[in-house]
């Protein structure tokens, strides 16, 4: 029997779980929006969540990412999966509107229904991805696709919550962008699953590549990333990054049989990350959005109390007579308690 | 030390934190702006897509040569409110209807079909009556098209059917 007619997000659910791509549509607007019917959508869908493997692809602006994207989808149709996917830009700090430009290079699929592709604004987060990213994924998730790949806005160092939001984190740079790929390796290199030289046809491929490989040996703890190249514009060296990555996805839900045969993908070293299972992985994206969430809705909360001692003490700082940490302790340490609700347990 | 800013002595309000707003912000109007057709002229839809932006609405861009078909299902799986069309090769009496009509194929009934580019006026006055929006000439100051938009989007979600496949 199926939900009362009137329970919009338990039908949308239901249409969701079987398929129908319209109910999609409206189902990731309504997780996005954040309301009470998004939550409701959502967990319509937790038990049908989990399927779908979750890949991440992340770097700087302009080193190809969404055409990369593209090229992996078809690949990906090759061997007939149904690809998701999630492309985040950024939103205007000024006006709230965002252009979202990812489609342009992935013109080859519009039309193809076993790919589908939302663009996503970040609508304020940092970090490269928007609040909803993960509840987004998760609704592609249940509606039967797999992979989702979660495209995020050219990020730079530090900004890498992409990790969160994938089993296979799939970091893209290329050459020519020098200055901003020697900053990120750090960051790169703690992050990636994968890394990927993309426009390998052009000057400097090969020796980024090297050099990447080297400060990835040097590395002794953590992950150690495979480096591969591509050109995404040729299609050259795309079949093999997604043989890489399904590859990634194999070894974390058998590692034990998997590892034997992949070489240097995930070589097991010690230290966290090296070996890490998908369940943990899980169990950690889990944690963090828990987190996310707790911290965004405490904050609203306090907010919602505070904004009036807020004010008053904008005026103190910038008048000179306080400091923004004592303004911020003080609106902290006096704020009015309030009993939690008690706590339903899970 | 300036005195502490704080205001104890009113009542405050009790704190119930909850995860799920009770009632959700209102979400960025949607647009998909695209180019139809085999022309290269994508100025314009630059121009309105980068207005439309800059009025608090979120623009996907598609780029040029569109089918009617690749836009349909475009808007169909970013759950637009509006789509853009920018048509200057002379087709627009048969790309708009078409686009039009595999939109209500799609349950997209809903969707604003608006649109500019050098169309005579008799046409867009015969476009209006077969079921697509207003059309907005070259010159048109943007206001217009964004004021247009918020209004008639406004509308058309009110009397959108809760039905998860309309």
């Amino acid at each position: 029997m199926g939900p009362p007619p009137d329970d919009f997000p338990a039908s949308l659910a239901s249409a969701v779980r079987a398929g129908d791509a319209r109910a999609i549509a409206r189902a990731i607007t309504l997780a996005e929006e954040g309301g009470p019917e998004g939550s409701a959508l959502l967990a319509a869908l937790a038990g049908a969540v989990g399927r779908a493997h979750r890949v991440g692809v992340t770097g700087p602006p302009g080193v190809g990412k969404s055409t990369l994207v593209a090229a992996l989808a078809r690949a990906w149709r090759t061997q007939g999966r149904r690809v998701g996917i999630v492309a985040v830009d950024p939103t205007s700090p000024f006006t709230g509107g965002a252009l979202l430009g990812d489609r342009v290079r992935m013109g080859a699929h519009f039309g193809d229904p076993g790919v589908f592709i939302r663009s996503l604004a970040t609508r304020g987060a940092q970090g490269g991805v928007s609040v909803a990213t993960h509840d987004v994924a998760d609704v592609l998730d249940a509606g039967g696709f797999d992979p989702v790949v979660v495209e995020t806005v050219g990020v730079g160092q530090g900004e890498i919550a992409v990790a969160g939001v994938a089993d296979t984190v799939v970091v893209v740079v290329a050459p020519g962008h020098g200055d901003g790929v020697q900053a990120m390796k750090g960051g790169i290199l703690e992050a990636a699953d994968l890394l990927v030289v993309n426009q390998a046809d052009r000057d400097g491929a090969e020796g980024l590549a090297a050099e990447l490989r080297a400060a990835i040996e040097l590395r002794e703890v953590g992950r150690h990333p495979q480096v591969l190249l591509t050109a995404a514009t040729t299609g050259d060296g795309v079949e093999a990054l997604r043989t890489a990555i399904d590859a990634h996805r194999l070894a974390q839900v058998d590692p034990a049989g998997a590892l034997a045969d992949l070489g240097n993908l995930g070589r097991a070293r010690s230290g966290p990350g090296a070996s890490e299972g998908l369940a943990a992985r899980r169990a950690s994206r889990a944690e963090a959005r828990i987190r996310d969430a707790v911290d965004r809705a405490r904050s609203a909360a306090f907010w919602a109390v505070r904004a009036e001692a807020l004010a008053g003490w904008v005026e103190s700082v910038v008048g000179g007579r306080a400091t923004v940490a004592q303004a911020a302790s003080t609106l902290v340490r006096d704020l009015p308690s309030a009993s939690p609700p008690p706590e339903p347990r899970p | 030390m300036s005195p502490a800013p704080l205001s104890p002595s009113g009542p405050s309000p009790s704190v119930a934190p909850s995860v799920a707003p009770s009632v959700a912000p209102a979400r960025p109007i949607r647009v998909l702006v695209a180019k139809a057709g085999l022309d290269g002229h994508d100025r314009g839809a630059k121009v309105v897509a980068s207005a439309l932006r800059d009025a608090g609405f979120e623009v996907v861009y598609t780029g040029l040569r569109q089918t009617p078909e690749m836009i349909a299902e475009a808007a169909l799986q970013e759950d637009v409110d509006v789509v853009g069309l920018s048509i200057h090769s002379g087709a627009h009496m048969s790309l708009f209807p078409r686009v039009v009509a595999l939109l209500r194929d799609r349950g997209l009934g809903h969707v604003v079909v608006t649109g500019g580019g050098i169309i005579p006026p008799a046409d867009a006055k015969a476009l209006e009556a077969a079921g697509v929006g207003r059309l907005f000439g070259p010159g048109t100051p943007t206001r217009d098209l964004v004021e247009y938009l918020r209004v008639t989007v406004a509308e058309r979600r009110a009397a959108l059917p809760r039905d998860p496949v309309r």
